[in-house]
This record gives C-alpha cells, sequence and structure tokens, in this order.
C-alpha cells in the first residue's frame, strides 16, 4: 500500500519530506534563538532579582538568585548611601542672592529680562514658524525644564545629587547638539560657499578622532575655561569660575558634533532640489527653508540623532570621570564610586540596587520605544 | 595685460561673490568653534606637550624621580615647572630597554589582543543574530531585545554586573564552566592572564546586539529574486550564504568593522571598574594607560606622547577604511 502511494505520489511526498526537514531546521534555529537570547538576558535579570534582596543577605554557593524574600530594602540603602536623587535646599532670598553673585535687585532685573526674551522669542518663533501650538508647548516644557534645572542647580537650590548632573549633562548636550547640527547640516546641503568641502573635512576630522581620545588636552582647556575667557566683566560677574566640576564642562566637548552634521546633511540632500527651488521662488527666507522645506521630511532623522545622543551621554564615564570631582558627578561616575565604597563581595544586593536605579529610566524608555530606539540607532551608526 | 589681468580679477571676484556670502559662515559658526577648541587644537596641543616634561610637583611621591628619559642628561637639581625633552618620549617608548618601553610593548600588546578578539567575535556573533532573529514569526521581537539591550546600558553597569559573573567561588560564569566539567575556581579579574579575557567577553556581550542592527538591516534589504533564481538553481543554504550573502553584506561588514575597532579603541569604563587596582598593567588598555599616566601618575608628558600614538592609529585606520570603501565603489 505504501509503496502503491509512494509511486503514484512521488512529488506530494518529496514535498513532504522536503517540509519535514524545514520544520526540523525550523525547530533548531528556533530553539538556538532562544538558548542565545537567554543567556543574552542573564545579566540584566540577574541583576533585577539580586537587587530585590535584603540589604544584609549575602551571596553563596548554589545561593545567587532569589533571598528569603523580595523587597526593595536594597534600593532605600543604596539611595541613603549616596545622592542619587536631589533633595530641596532652603535659602531666604538673600543667601540666595548671594549665592548668583550678583546683588538681589541685579538677579531679579537679570531673570526678568532673560525670560522676556526667551518668551519673546518663542512667540515670534511660533507666529513666524507656524508652529502647531501642541508642539509648541512641547518643546516649551521641555526647555523650561531643562533651563530650570541648569539654573537651579548652579545656584544650589537643591543638594547636588546624580540623577540632576546627569538630566542637566545630556540635557545642555543634546539640546545644543540639535541646534548647531541642523544648522550645520543646513548650511552643508543648501548652500554653495567658498571653502564648502574644506569645511566639511575640517569638521569630519571629529569623526576620525574621537572627543573620548583627546581627554588630556581638553582637560586643560576646560580648566583653563573661565570667566575672563567668556569676557564676562566683573561688574556684572564677580564670582571667579572655572568650568571644572560643572555641567556645562561635561557637555562642551559635543556642542559641536560631526556624526551628527554628516546625518542632518545627508538628510537634508534628500529633500527634492525642485521643492526647494519653489520655495525660492516664492520669496522663502533661509530659516522659511529650514522649517518649512527642509525639517518637515528630516524630522526622524532629528530624533533619532536626538535619542542616540541621550543614550551615550547618558551611559558616558571617562570624560565626566575627569572633568567632575565632586559637585557634578553623574550617574555612571557614582555607580563607579559606589562600588569602591562598598564592599561589593558582601553586598551584592546593595550595588545591584544602585546599577538598576542608574539603568532603568533609559531601559524602560527603551522597552516601550522598541523599534524607535532601533531604527535610531541603525540610522546613527554611532554609539 | 594689465586691464587683461584686471578684468580677470574682476571676472574672479564676481564669480566668487555669491558665494562668499555670510550667511552660511555664521549658520557653520558654532559647530566650528566647537570643533576647533577641542580637537583641531587639542591635536596640536598633544603634539606640542608630548615634547615637555613636567615634575609631578608633589613632594612624598614615588614618581619623584629624575628624569628617565634616553637622551636626556638627569640633572641633579629638582626640575620644576615645563622642561624640553624633545621628542625622548617617543624614543624611550620604542626603546624596548627602558622602562616606559616595556610598558608601552605591554600596552600595545594588551590593546591589540583586545582589539582583534572584541572585533571579529563580537561581528560574528551580530550575523548570526542578525541571521536568527531576521524571520517572522510570533515572539521574534523578544529576541531582539534581549540581544540589544546591553547597548543600552552604561559600560560601567554591565561591568558591575559580569563582575559578579567572574566572582571565584558562586560566580555565575565559574558555576556554569564547572557544571561542564571544568574545574577550579578562578579569579578572572585578579589572574593576570585572564583579565584582559573578561575585559574582552564584556565587550562581546556588549556590542554584538549593537552591530546586529546594522547587519539586520543590510539583510532586510536584500534583493528577493537572487535567492529566488539560486533557489530554482537548486543552491543549499550554505552556498547561499557564502555566495550570495556575505558577499551582498560586504558593505554592511566593512561599516561595521570601523565603528567596531574605533569603538574598542575609545571604551575602557569596563577597566575602571574591573581592572581598576587589581592588575599590576597585565590588562591595561591603551586609552586606560593614558588616563592613569596623566590623572593618577601625572606623567603629564608620556600622556601627551601616548595620545598621539593613539591619533596616529585611529588616523591610520580611517584612512585604510577610505581607501578600502573607496575601491570599486562609486563615491557619495
Amino acid at each position: 500500500m505504501s509503496t502503491n502511494r509512494t509511486l503514484s505520489f512521488p512529488a506530494t511526498t518529496r514535498a513532504r519530506v522536503a517540509a519535514n526537514r524545514q520544520t526540523w531546521t525550523d525547530w533548531l534555529v528556533t530553539g538556538s534563538t532562544v538558548v542565545l537570547a537567554v543567556l543574552w538576558a542573564i545579566p540584566i535579570v540577574w541583576a533585577a532579582i539580586v537587587s530585590l534582596r535584603p540589604p544584609g543577605d549575602s551571596l553563596g554557593r548554589g545561593d545567587v538568585w532569589f533571598g528569603s524574600h523580595l523587597t526593595l530594602e536594597s534600593y532605600q540603602r543604596a539611595t541613603a548611601l549616596a545622592p542619587f536623587f536631589p533633595r530641596w535646599n532652603a535659602y531666604s532670598a538673600d543667601e540666595f542672592a548671594e549665592r548668583v553673585g550678583m546683588g538681589q535687585g541685579g538677579f531679579a532685573a537679570l531673570a526678568v529680562v532673560v525670560l522676556v526674551a526667551i518668551a519673546a522669542l518663542i512667540a515670534f518663533a511660533a507666529r513666524r514658524w507656524d508652529w502647531r501650538p501642541r508642539s509648541t508647548v512641547i518643546l516649551l516644557v521641555i526647555v523650561a525644564f531643562g533651563a530650570a534645572l541648569v539654573l537651579l542647580n548652579t545656584y544650589g537650590a537643591f543638594t547636588t545629587s546624580y540623577y540632576s548632573n546627569t538630566l542637566q549633562f545630556v540635557f545642555l548636550t543634546v539640546f545644543v547638539q540639535l541646534v548647531t547640527v541642523t544648522l550645520a547640516g543646513f548650511a552643508f546641503a543648501h548652500f554653495d560657499f567658498v571653502g564648502r568641502r574644506l569645511l566639511f573635512t575640517i569638521i569630519l576630522l571629529q569623526m576620525m578622532i574621537p572627543t573620548a581620545v583627546l581627554l588630556v588636552p581638553n582637560f586643560v582647556t576646560i580648566r583653563e575655561f573661565s570667566t575672563e575667557m567668556l569676557l564676562i566683566p566683573r561688574s556684572i560677574y564677580y564670582r571667579e569660575f572655572s568650568l571644572y566640576d560643572t555641567p556645562l564642562a561635561m557637555a562642551m566637548p559635543y556642542f559641536g558634533s560631526a556624526m551628527g552634521t554628516f546625518l542632518m546633511r545627508q538628510a537634508f540632500l534628500g529633500v527634492p532640489r525642485d521643492l526647494v527651488d519653489a520655495g525660492v521662488v516664492d520669496g522663502c527666507r533661509w530659516y522659511h527653508l529650514l522649517r518649512h522645506v527642509y525639517l518637515p521630511p528630516s524630522w526622524p532623522s532629528l530624533i533619532a540623532w536626538g535619542l542616540v545622543s541621550t543614550s551615550f551621554h547618558w551611559n558616558e564615564l571617562l570624560w565626566p570621570l575627569v572633568i567632575t570631582s565632586d559637585r557634578a558627578r553623574p550617574l555612571t561616575m557614582g555607580l563607579l564610586r559606589f562600588t569602591q565604597l562598598t564592599d561589593i563581595g558582601a553586598q551584592w544586593s546593595l550595588v545591584m540596587a544602585a546599577t538598576m536605579i542608574i539603568v532603568l529610566p533609559l531601559l524602560l524608555a527603551f522597552l516601550i520605544f522598541q523599534r524607535q530606539f532601533i531604527s535610531s540607532f541603525l540610522h546613527s551608526g554611532l554609539k | 595685460m594689465t586691464t587683461n589681468t584686471l578684468n580677470n580679477a574682476q571676472s574672479t571676484w564676481a564669480r566668487l561673490r555669491p558665494r562668499l556670502k555670510p550667511l552660511p559662515y555664521l549658520l557653520l559658526l558654532r559647530t566650528l568653534y566647537f570643533v576647533f577648541l577641542f580637537t583641531i587644537l587639542p591635536t596640536f596641543k598633544v603634539l606640542r606637550d608630548s615634547q615637555i616634561y613636567f615634575h609631578p610637583n608633589r613632594p612624598n611621591r614615588v614618581m619623584e624621580t629624575n628624569l628617565q628619559l634616553p637622551g636626556i642628561v638627569a640633572e641633579p637639581r629638582s626640575i620644576r615647572g615645563p622642561h624640553e625633552v624633545g621628542l625622548a618620549y617617543f624614543r624611550a617608548m620604542f626603546d624596548a630597554n627602558s622602562e616606559i618601553g616595556q610598558q608601552f610593548r605591554q600596552v600595545m600588546g594588551n590593546t591589540l589582543v583586545y582589539v582583534v578578539a572584541t572585533v571579529p567575535i563580537s561581528m560574528l556573533l551580530a550575523f548570526v543574530f542578525a541571521t536568527l532573529v531576521n524571520r517572522k514569526i510570533r515572539g521574534i521581537g523578544w529576541a531582539r531585545v534581549a540581544f540589544f539591550y546591553p547597548t543600552m546600558l552604561p559600560m560601567v553597569s554591565a561591568a558591575t554586573i559580569w563582575l559578579f559573573f567572574f566572582t571565584p567561588e558562586y560566580g555565575l560564569l565559574n558555576s556554569a564552566l564547572r557544571f561542564f566539567g571544568y574545574s577550579g575556581p578562578e579569579n578572572w579579574i585578579i589572574n593576570p592572564r585572564l583579565a584582559l579575557w573578561a575585559l574582552v567577553i564584556v565587550a562581546i556581550w556588549k556590542n554584538a546586539g549593537y552591530f546586529m542592527i546594522f547587519y539586520l538591516a543590510g539583510l532586510q534589504n536584500l534583493p528577493e529574486d537572487v535567492y529566488e533564481a539560486a533557489s530554482l538553481d537548486g543552491a543549499s543554504w550554505w552556498v547561499k550564504m557564502f555566495r550570495i550573502t556575505l558577499p551582498l553584506l560586504r558593505r554592511t561588514t566593512l561599516f561595521v568593522s570601523v565603528i567596531a575597532v574605533i569603538g574598542a579603541f575609545q571604551t575602557i569604563d569596563h577597566a575602571l571598574v574591573m581592572t581598576d587596582e587589581l592588575v599590576t598593567g597585565e590588562a591595561d588598555l591603551l586609552l586606560y594607560e593614558i588616563y592613569q599616566q596623566r590623572f593618577l601618575l601625572q606623567n603629564y608628558g608620556l600622556a601627551n606622547a601616548l595620545t598621539v600614538v593613539m591619533i596616529v592609529i585611529l588616523l591610520g585606520l580611517t584612512l585604510a577604511n577610505f581607501f578600502l570603501s573607496e575601491r570599486g565603489d562609486d563615491v557619495d
């Protein structure tokens, strides 16, 4: 019977055999995927589980996963041991003005002027560039949050903490980068000017010599970058300052970014020339062109750059280690000090709690916006 | 003749004038300023300061010895402030008999081993991961997340977690090795022969997922019809892989190898956690040595000289890549 069938339906049988082999290899591939994925996931899973052990619970042979019970005590102990989160400092107005480094009236006047200028700028931009209210509000909130953070921290409104330092560092870097990168990419993509190729090559040099490598001379540059170099007269700002050990010092070397410039130039070059010409004929100024012709199709690139830059600077260690000593320590350096502070061998749950505190924001964001993160990293090709 | 030249000059000026409007320069000014301040200027500063000896200006330091550089006469008086030594640091680095030379040799050897071990293995793993997750089945997104998430972790956290895996008695890695019959609890971090490999393992774990996404994108952009034609010709999976997929992914491989090598040179965060204070020199990478010489040992000139070496290596690699990628491909 079976031979008969084989003879009468050879093709089907072969197809079935092939299909069987297909499923067999499929299972093998799936199995190895699962095994490798589990292997790769073990470290973070282990860290998450151990961080939930009670703090005094030491690990031993065969007892490296769950402790006696699950608890958040390790997190409490870790936050008590090291300043991960900021707390408010209570100051009187006089003390605050003293910290700011000018008289109370002067500071108030300056604050008013700055606020009015920012409001006017944003109102002007919103009217001129025809922003939809929602994006304007989002932008306003982000800018206001970052600026408030930087200002309040500069004048000691809250205790210095790893989180506030990292947030300031990342905010400063990414915000300035987005502006510089957009303008530079636009200049290279839109205009034809003398020395374009030369200037582009000079900027690309930064890609070949990464900033991390130049930490020795950059340290000196930052140390010497002070009130005098910024040409601020003593009558306005009498306190001596150096940028050393401030969030600005951490951010400054990254303000000009070759990779981002390159990325935005590529994005802008993808905009059809006819569209630009039509805009020119209609009498667009350069900022109209940038806002209404170049930027709309390039938002994904810009957002990708923002995401990658954020995660890169959030995770950075070496440059902050060099340029900060105490006040401006970011999260990564906090963890480094934490591991040196505690006797790791006995306190794994504490150290892992600290690790999770540092890792969680980015990791959660990544888990929620997986697709955006992965495509962003793919876009930029920069770590 | 004169009028001709004048006309020429005028026409040149007329030609250049629209291309000399200030606006693009103004738009570029910010970027150029910071690139100049933190990349161009420091590069020259490094070249200059690599020829200077600074006395570590502190009493009671072990380092407070006279200059021991080949070709420099040690002076009996104590040297304070900058002291011109010319190319003595470079001579010392390439002189196998001097202490600096031996250190330099060791560091370069470590760096070479590190790069040569990290880059190909993580790229191979990245390619394997990409082929594994490049399927449309349920739950494959989770596999991608599992492979990619180390990219989102700071290197410090990764190193801290892995520190446990390398722990002698109960560390997971040693437990796993014991399970497979490899006995003897090894302390990876303190053991001079294993510390460098511990760094390599962490780097591979961290980077494989990041390189995976480039291969994944490459795989998804491959033309379908080539594979259909190959299937019709009866090509096996291996033939398709080695004759079609890998050649078509040549550019991706080149690109990934470049970012992998440059990344390997400039990432030492895990070394700061794992080999700090525990190993003396056996696992020092080049950038770590620069950091150490400048900020821990106060050897200002030597740190600058090492930075020069680093810059030369990176520039050489970039140029090599440039010429490799130019060959046979269209520009722009």
